[in-house]
């Protein structure tokens, strides 16, 4: 233990100790490794939030991208949808 | 034969954890205890499981000669000079995981079943590929060996995925290699956060220390768990017992502690 980590305990400073590290490095990593999808579902997911979207945006469904990634604190599904058009009868607006 | 055969595979995905040295121990242990084991070595081109049991110079046949009819299965199978109830069908060293298809790997657990056996180990190579799928395809059981570090807990929890695709569910945990000063010092991970990152699914079969004799009973070619006087030995004789059913408690891993050290956990307030 380093003269810092003695000094942080003192001062019951939250501790980044080797083991905390390793721990939460790991639940992430693990994370991150059982949630990857296979192709196929992800295709699916895709093309469902795009009928769902379209339906109140009109979206570039050839640039739509949904993808899995590890964010702060977790894994986060990521879909970067461009927008061409608000439309303006949609419910939504 | 009347009396049940259990097939249990020793595996861990990443290479180095002591998948060898735990599947030599343990059958050595089993023996100990009046049972009678087979070891099968199934890294073939890579053969170390005669070494740990110091029966390198005994080998005539090997499991490629046995699957390709060379040999009849008693011809290859060693009995172990100490221990009769111990046998080891050794790898082949001059082929590759090819050598063997995964329905050979069965047949040939089958023939061993057949000798009357009550435990048949299954040391598993390293890695996810084809050498894997053939030392689980026999197995009924299986042993996930970790060590408390990041790659190999990562490691063995693809292991698990991929033994659940193969019905092999639940499967037995032993966390090697532990150091038990470090996890004292919040400086390594511990048992409980190996458990915890790999889930309830897996059941803690065993936790064995780092240790020095492990080193100097391989190069003597004689399992730990045959000698009295060690921690790690004492750890692979637990495991045998529990996996023949008896409720065996953890050792107690927990050095001595100075007064030095009672003082830092004075301060910092972990007891």
């Amino acid at each position: 233990m380093s003269l810092k980590d003695m000094i942080d305990r003192l001062l019951g400073r939250p501790e980044k100790n080797p083991r905390g590290v390793a721990r939460d490095r790991l639940r992430l990593v693990l994370m991150q490794d059982r949630s990857a999808l296979p192709a196929s579902t992800m295709e699916l997911i895709r093309k469902e939030i795009l009928q769902v979207l379209a339906k109140h945006i009109d979206i570039d469904e050839n640039s739509l991208d949904v993808s899995i990634e590890r964010a702060d604190g977790g894994v986060a599904l990521i879909a970067n949808i461009p927008i061409r058009n608000m439309r303006a009868d949609g419910p939504a607006s | 034969m009347s009396e049940t055969c259990r097939v249990i595979v020793i595996t861990s995905g990443k290479g180095g954890v002591g998948k060898t040295t735990t599947t030599a121990n343990i059958g050595a242990a089993l023996a100990n205890l009046d049972e009678k084991v087979a070891l099968l070595d199934t890294d073939i081109g890579l053969r170390n499981l005669d070494l740990a049991l110091g029966l390198e110079n005994r080998i005539v046949y090997d499991i490629v000669d046995v699957v390709e009819g060379r040999a009849r299965l008693r011809q290859a199978l060693i009995k172990d000079k100490r221990n009769p109830n111990l046998a080891l069908l050794p790898a082949a060293q001059t082929r590759d995981k090819s050598a063997v298809s995964m329905r050979q790997m069965q047949q040939v657990v089958e023939d061993v079943k057949a000798e009357g056996f009550t435990f048949i180990l299954i040391d598993c190579p390293a890695g996810i590929e084809q050498g894997f799928k053939n030392a689980t395809a026999g197995a009924d059981e299986a042993i996930v060996v970790t060590n408390p570090e990041m790659a190999s807990v990562r490691d063995a929890d693809r292991i698990i995925g991929l033994l659940e695709a193969q019905e092999l569910r639940n499967p037995m945990l032993i966390v090697n290699r532990l150091r038990p000063k470090m996890v004292k010092a919040q400086e390594a991970l511990s048992v409980e956060d190996v458990q915890e990152v790999l889930g309830s699914s897996v059941r803690l079969l065993g936790i064995v220390p780092e240790d020095d004799a492990i080193i100097t009973s391989t190069n003597r070619g004689e399992p730990v768990s045959l000698a009295d006087g060690s921690m790690s030995g004492q750890a692979f004789r637990d495991i045998a017992r529990r996996l023949r059913g008896e409720d065996v408690p953890f050792l107690d891993l927990e050095e001595k502690t100075g007064i030095f050290d009672r003082l830092m956990q004075f301060f910092s307030g972990k007891r």
